[in-house]
């Protein structure tokens, strides 16, 4: 088990070295520059600025100073947001994107399969139907239009909440958390009761039916974790996308999360800020799916990584 | 079975648009505060007894500050917290006039070529120390030094030296300004700018704090840090969330600023500032959401400024490709088509004022040529459009196809097919929109490669109408069309020396006639400014600049309830 996490991590360093090489001359390819604007800059000052920032040196020489910056653990300054580092940017704001990710995703997943599992139990009967068709507004309400209309639901017309901004308080992050939360739930369930039903119907289950085991026990020990592990593969990028922040919600709600810098960066040309938002995701990426295979061994006893070897 | 969720959603959906449909016929208590009656003290300043307890204001200020670092900063989000944080030699009055600001008065020598400036011995920076002439002296020079990389360095360009120093033949020391003694700073000017005391309310002539800058190099615009001499400093800010300001207590004025407390809020989306104004969060506005213009008419128009703004919205031909090249016929053609009462009724909408001019009214020096067209119905010109189109050689049968260039946004599309629009009616041109990211739009328009038509705008940056007409000198690095015309680069440099104000004048209406009559650029509209400002917020004037300092403004006090009730009664019995 410890040699074949060393390895997997292991092979995790080529993978970013891949994806830091390729995102770096993409993000290059984009016309235009950093400090282009709508008011024209003096040649002379524009060329300085270049200079400055190593910006006129060949591609190769950029890239290796690059690589030698990130191997010191510095991102390097933003070339939009003047005043702060790449680094600065990333811990004021992935802190964040972390919090309501994390909360968002707890709740979805105990509800998600809660509800899944619940329907799984009664189904095709009219409480499964219902629970169902929630579910699929869930998945097709776009969260572009969940987020204003709780807005005005419960910050215009009833007062409750706030409308936005962000503080590290329970009534602030109520509402983003909700929308984060709601189509996962939503996913979450639909995946849960469809394995479920599939191992509810598996022999295994007949045979400790058969053998007299109550339902209770039936359900709880022997089926619920098993029809975990396809919610378990879809938690692992679905988790990694909600940890670096949604656009949508950090836009409609304020939120200085990270989940903007991606877009904002590349239409800014803020090559430094995109490449180290881009790291941070590949390292999540990287980690959650390592989590999720250890977690399959956990919870399916068929699949074991001895001595590297896995058998399925 | 299913159609029961599908249903309640739509009930919850009808019913979140039902609470704000319904308002528009019920009566309900007004959504907005309502503000006490301001009554004011001998000296001109409002009663204590009228203002509210709490004096923070809250303000949306569009897109998160680049940096608050004057020199190097540009865009208007960051120029309205560097007026509060910062106070230049000059600064302007709630209406716009320009009055002494850092110095308290100046003298012009009579040529005009030498200012000297006599600093206020009361300034003082945020942590106490006196401002002094040496404090602008070595601020200049840090802004005509190449090394900075001042965005907006060409501001300094009218003082001795400073184009040769931009371009590295000699070194910042060099520039044209002396500290005459610890309160008396002098400037020596190439030309007679002018509008020279104009270019010293904007943020890339403010005085930075030396000692700072040299103990904390990259880091001296942190909180803590900033040491600034305006109203206000700097005590709070966190990236995309808030930039918090407080009063400074050393500012020379602190006496009559009322505001404790300015908190910054930036916003990517101007719908959710809305509902944050909606929901109470915010006391003025960067700007409000474009389609919502009868609602905010309907419900809160006693909130909804809409004032004039120093901005003209045109589109611009690139003179050195086909069609366009050579081809005055065709572009007056293209001009006079379109019907610009439409564009601003029907699409922008929120009073915009339609024109054939490039540069706005309202300045005090400038009376704006006025071309024969504009007082023309659109029936003559479309007459005419048609008439100059066949003289271009252009006909139904073998129509001009066009490509028209904009950036993407909701508006510039909108206005753009309705151009398309006119132009296909009137003449019969076809045209191909062609939207292009803000950054790849603005290198296609410089290279002038493969743009034809394309949108235009701008907002002038000093009083005067020099700062619309220098973009087409030549060698201007946003002369985007190309124009290059010899007569015209004259014209700009007998502008720029000349000295008798009237003289300075008839050249640039001649300058804008010659742009307009070359047709270099398709003006449409002025720019307005749009906004929602709390009834309770007062002393916030329109200007023209849209310069607004929170030094001038102070909340007052909602109105009570038994004060509403006597109100109405007295409204009853009148």
């Amino acid at each position: 088990m410890l040699r074949y996490s060393l390895r997997r991590l292991a092979s995790a360093i080529p993978t970013l070295f891949l994806l830091i090489t390729v995102a770096f001359f993409l993000i290059r390819i984009a016309p235009g520059g950093p400090f282009d604007s709508e008011r024209a800059l003096p040649p002379e000052i524009e060329a300085n600025l270049a200079a400055k920032y190593h910006l006129d040196e060949p591609l190769v020489f950029q890239y290796a100073r690059y690589l030698w910056q990130i191997a010191r653990l510095d991102l390097g300054p933003s070339f939009h947001y003047l005043d702060w580092t790449v680094n600065d940017l990333i811990l004021q704001g992935a802190p964040i994107s972390f919090t309501l990710g994390i909360l968002a995703l707890v709740i979805a997943l105990v509800l998600g399969v809660a509800i899944g599992a619940w329907a799984a139990l009664r189904q095709n009967r009219p409480a499964d139907y219902t629970v169902m068709s929630f579910a699929m507004i869930g998945i097709s309400i776009p969260n572009f239009v969940m987020a204003p209309l709780l807005i005005l639901l419960f910050a215009i017309t009833l007062g409750w909440l706030p409308a936005g901004g962000w503080e590290y308080s329970p009534s602030r992050m109520a509402l983003p958390v909700v929308t984060l939360a709601l189509p996962m739930i939503a996913y979450i369930a639909r995946i849960t009761r469809g394995s479920m039903i599939e191992v509810l119907h598996s022999s295994y289950i007949r045979t400790v039916r058969a053998k007299g085991m109550p339902e209770k026990e039936v359900i709880l020990r022997h089926a619920l974790k098993p029809a975990l592990l396809p919610v378990i593969s879809y938690l692992g990028p679905a988790a990694a996308a909600i940890l670096t922040g949604s656009v949508v919600v950090e836009r409609i709600f304020t939120i200085p999360g990270i989940g903007t810098y991606f877009v904002q960066g590349a239409l800014n040309r803020d090559y430094t800020l995109v490449m180290g938002v881009v790291i941070l995701y590949g390292i999540i990426i990287i980690l959650f799916n390592f989590l999720v295979d250890l977690l399959y061994a956990w919870l399916d006893p068929r699949i074991r990584y001895d001595d590297g070897e896995a058998e399925a | 079975m299913k159609r029961i969720p599908v249903f309640m959603a739509l009930a919850i959906l009808l019913a979140a648009c039902g609470a704000s449909d319904s308002d528009d016929d019920t009566p309900r208590p007004p959504r907005l505060p309502m503000p006490v009656e301001v009554a004011f003290d001998d000296d001109g300043r409002p009663l204590p007894e009228v203002l509210a307890e709490e004096q923070v204001l809250y303000r949306g200020n569009g897109e998160e500050p680049q940096t608050l670092d004057p020199h190097l900063s540009e865009g208007v989000p960051t120029a309205n917290i560097l007026r509060d944080l910062f106070e230049g030699l000059t600064t302007t009055a709630p209406d716009g006039r320009i009055v002494p600001g850092a110095a308290i008065h100046w003298d012009i020598s009579r040529d005009g070529l030498t200012y000297t400036f006599y600093l206020d011995p009361d300034g003082r920076w945020s942590n106490g120390e006196p401002v002094t002439a040496h404090d602008f002296v070595w601020s200049w020079q840090r802004v005509v030094d190449p090394e900075t990389g001042a965005a907006y360095g060409r501001m300094l360009a009218p003082v001795v030296n400073a184009e040769a120093i931009f371009s590295g033949e000699l070194p910042p020391e060099e520039l044209g300004v002396t500290a005459l003694s610890d309160t008396t700073f002098q400037v020596r000017l190439d030309d007679p700018t002018s509008y020279f005391l104009g270019l010293l309310t904007h943020p890339t002539t403010y005085p930075v704090f030396r000692p700072a800058l040299e103990e904390h190099g990259s880091l001296h615009m942190r909180p803590g840090n900033l040491v600034s001499n305006g109203a206000f400093h700097l005590t709070d800010w966190q990236v995309r969330s808030r930039v918090v300001l407080e009063k400074n207590e050393y500012f020379r004025e602190a006496d009559n600023v009322i505001i404790e407390r300015v908190v910054f809020y930036p916003f990517e989306d101007e719908n959710t500032e809305f509902n944050r104004f909606r929901a109470g969060d915010l006391h003025w506005t960067y700007q409000v959401p474009s389609a919502q213009f009868s609602w905010l008419k309907n419900n809160m128009d006693e909130a909804l400024k809409i004032s004039p703004w120093f901005g003209t919205y045109f589109f611009s031909f690139n003179l050195t490709r086909e069609p366009f090249e050579d081809n005055l016929a065709l572009r007056q053609a293209l001009n006079l088509a379109i019907d610009r009462q439409i564009i601003t009724e029907r699409v922008t909408r929120f009073g915009e004022m339609p024109t054939f001019n490039l540069v706005p009214p309202g300045l005090p020096n400038y009376q704006p040529y006025k071309p024969e067209h504009a007082e023309w119905s659109q029936e003559e010109r479309e007459e005419e459009a048609r008439r100059l189109y066949r003289q271009a050689g252009y006909s139904e049968s073998q129509p001009l196809t066009v490509e028209l260039r904009y950036n993407t946004s909701e508006n510039h599309r909108k206005i753009s097919v309705a151009i398309a629009a006119m132009w296909k009616q009137v003449l019969g041109v076809r045209t191909r929109l062609v939207n292009e990211e803000f950054r790849v739009f603005l290198q296609n328009r410089a290279q002038r490669r493969v743009t034809q038509a394309f949108r235009a705008g701008w907002i002038g940056d000093y009083m005067d109408a020099f700062t619309f007409l220098e973009l087409y000198h030549s060698g201007h690095g946003r002369n985007d069309a190309g124009y290059n015309n010899p007569r015209y680069d004259r014209l700009l440099e007998r502008i720029a020396s000349e000295r008798i104000p009237a003289r300075r004048r008839n050249l640039m209406v001649d300058a804008e006639r010659m742009l307009l009559e070359d047709q270099v650029v398709l003006p449409v509209f002025y720019y307005m400014t749009r906004r929602l400002i709390d009834p309770r917020l007062k002393g916030w004037e329109e200007n023209i600049m849209d310069y607004h300092l929170t030094r001038y403004m102070y909340l007052v006090r909602e109105r009570s309830q038994d004060e509403a009730v006597e109100e109405k009664a007295s409204e009853e019995t009148e």
